[in-house]
């Protein structure tokens, strides 16, 4: 079967807000970016379209139906992952590997600015029964997931501190990133404890943007570029939804998600394979905990990692050089897309200041947020 | 059903069953409240209501005259950046007249619907909207209509500022 590339991206934000333009002109300007990069035409060449989006953030019901005219897709073939941006990638690499289709589109976005009732759409993830009634902010899922990540692990809470330290003063550098900051560890743990033991500054905040990425097969893609990013592996993963049964100390989701990915790849030895990683840090200790899950430290060991340096851009393991969504914002179902760029960008050799000296290969992982217990890893390489 | 069960034991739950809550059910109403962003060019659009004006956008590689305005062209997948204004008349493409009300109920006067293709704006393109001052059996394809605006002062830059279109007599602009 022949391989699958990314053959181009196209970005738009992230910032805070975007009051100046509807979802649709965020997407149609992504979508051109992403098309020129890939020096395609979404008229002629494109066979097929996915946009990643949930109706409940989006406010419309069969959102997909909204679609088609801002990205290309007019009369074309489209249709809806409702899930992050990232199984939306996955699911294009499968239409190409099908032999049917030879050049996918995928696209996602966030408007979350255009959400005036966010946690109310949080809470309608919840089970209604059994704990939708208790109500309160849903956020206390991730304080109780850390007290017992920290709790098996002897993580401790500077070394999750540290995690928002090192991605906000990444994200200085990503001119996508819209929430970097020069900030101490003792910034952090004196910020606002929220939900206890998370603290105020180890929460992405939420941002706006779209991400568009165009994948090729293998004949096409090395005719369009000279720079293709090969998508040498996939998996995806859900755990239970029963808050109650779930494991709280590990990222079960993203261990079985690896194993699959790094199973395609072909990748026997994680830690001496994989150059860098883009992964899911929407709270502080969840970047540690997906690292352990990715099999590129022993578990509990991801907190000595950061405390080290290991971690840091010119460290062994760069871990979200972009600045994570700890500092690009966790953009909805954009979030696993903005992974996906920056490992694009930088082995591309494009990252600018950020980039990274000699990457071959990098791993990007992506978690659904809460309360799911769903995540998907994609291993891309030169 | 599997052929071997002819009935099921028990009995059958009745209307009055849900109605005594002999049946568990848990109500939830969820909060999802959204404020949208109009974006640039309908942004315009809307502002241009409030003038009693309809404003159109212009692709100049097809030439399309685009309602409601837009910032791209769909079919040329092209920036678009030059914005007319296109009539408050025009002509019904389809219609369709309304005897239920949104909560299912019968009503005594029923609405009407149409699509109407705008005078200036490309073929296909228009607003849907509602029809009055007329008796629903006298509406016909093709029938000219116009605006009926709300009074300036009463406009808030919203698509009810046009009340609804009502038809034109013959001769009439
Ligand atoms: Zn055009």
């Amino acid at each position: 079967m022949k391989d699958v590339a990314v053959v181009g991206v196209g970005c738009v934000g992230f910032r805070p807000v975007t009051p100046e333009l509807s979802y649709k002109e965020l997407m149609f300007e992504a979508a051109m970016r992403a098309y020129e990069d890939a020096g395609v035409n979404p008229r002629k060449d494109i066979d097929a379209f996915i946009t990643c989006a949930e109706d409940y953030w989006e406010g419309f019901s069969i959102f997909d139906e909204f679609v088609p005219d801002q990205l290309g897709a007019v009369l074309k073939h489209l249709f809806t992952v409702s899930a992050d941006g990232l199984f939306g990638l996955i699911t294009a690499y499968m239409l190409i590997k099908t032999g049917h289709f030879d050049i996918v589109a995928v696209e996602a976005h966030s408007k979350a600015s255009d959400i005036l009732t966010y946690e109310g759409i949080v809470n309608f993830a919840f089970d209604p029964i059994f704990n939708r009634p208790l109500g309160g902010h849903p956020y206390y899922v991730a304080g109780m997931e850390m007290n017992r990540y920290l709790c098996e692990t002897g993580t401790t809470l500077e070394q999750c501190a540290m995690v928002a330290v090192k991605n906000k003063r990444n994200a200085l550098a990503n001119p996508h990133a819209c929430y970097g900051a020069n900030i101490t560890v003792k910034d952090v743990l004196c910020s606002e404890c929220q939900f206890y033991p998370l603290k105020k500054l180890e929460i992405s905040p939420l941002s706006d943007g779209c991400i568009v990425t165009v994948l090729a097969s293998e004949d096409v893609a090395t005719k369009l570029t000279d720079k293709p990013v090969w998508i040498r592996g996939v998996g995806w993963c859900t755990e239970t939804p029963c808050l109650e049964t779930r494991d709280w100390g590990r990222a079960v989701y993203t261990e079985l998600a690896a194993e699959m990915a790094y199973k395609t790849a072909g990748i026997k030895n994680p830690v001496k394979e994989i150059d860098f990683a883009e992964v899911c840090d929407m709270f502080a200790y969840k970047e540690l905990q997906h690292l352990e899950a990715l099999k590129l430290c022993r578990r509990g060991e991801a907190g000595n990692l950061v405390e080290e340096g290991v971690t840091q851009r010119d460290g062994e393991l760069p871990v979200n050089p972009s600045g994570g969504m700890l500092g690009m914002g966790y953009a909805l179902e954009a979030s696993g897309l903005q992974r996906v760029l920056e490992a694009v960008l930088q082995l591309r050799g494009e990252a600018g200041k950020r980039q990274l000296p000699e990457v071959e290969t990098g791993v990007v992982q992506t978690w659904r947020g809460i309360p799911t217990a769903t995540g998907a890893v994609v291993v891309l390489s030169k | 059903m599997s052929e071997k069960i002819k009935e099921y034991p028990g009995h059958r739950i009745k209307t009055a069953d849900l109605r005594a809550g002999l049946v568990p059910l848990i109500r939830y109403k969820p909060e999802a409240k959204f404020a949208f962003s109009a974006g640039a060019a309908m942004s315009r659009f809307l502002e241009e209501l409030k003038n009693g004006r309809i404003l159109a956008s212009v692709c100049k590689k097809c030439g399309r005259i685009m309602v409601p305005p837009r910032t791209f062209c769909e079919i040329c997948f092209k920036p678009v950046d030059d914005y007319t204004y296109v009539k408050d008349t025009g002509k019904i493409n389809t219609y369709s007249v309304s005897f239920i009300a949104a909560d299912a109920s019968r009503v005594k006067e029923p609405t009407i619907v149409a699509v109407i293709e705008l005078d200036g704006a490309s073929p296909g393109m228009g607003i849907l909207h509602k029809i009055g001052e007329i008796d629903w059996k006298e509406v016909k394809f093709g029938m000219r209509v116009k605006a009926v605006w709300k009074p300036p002062e009463q406009r808030e830059g919203a698509i009810t500022d046009i009340k609804y279109f009502k038809p034109l007599k013959e001769g009439e602009e």
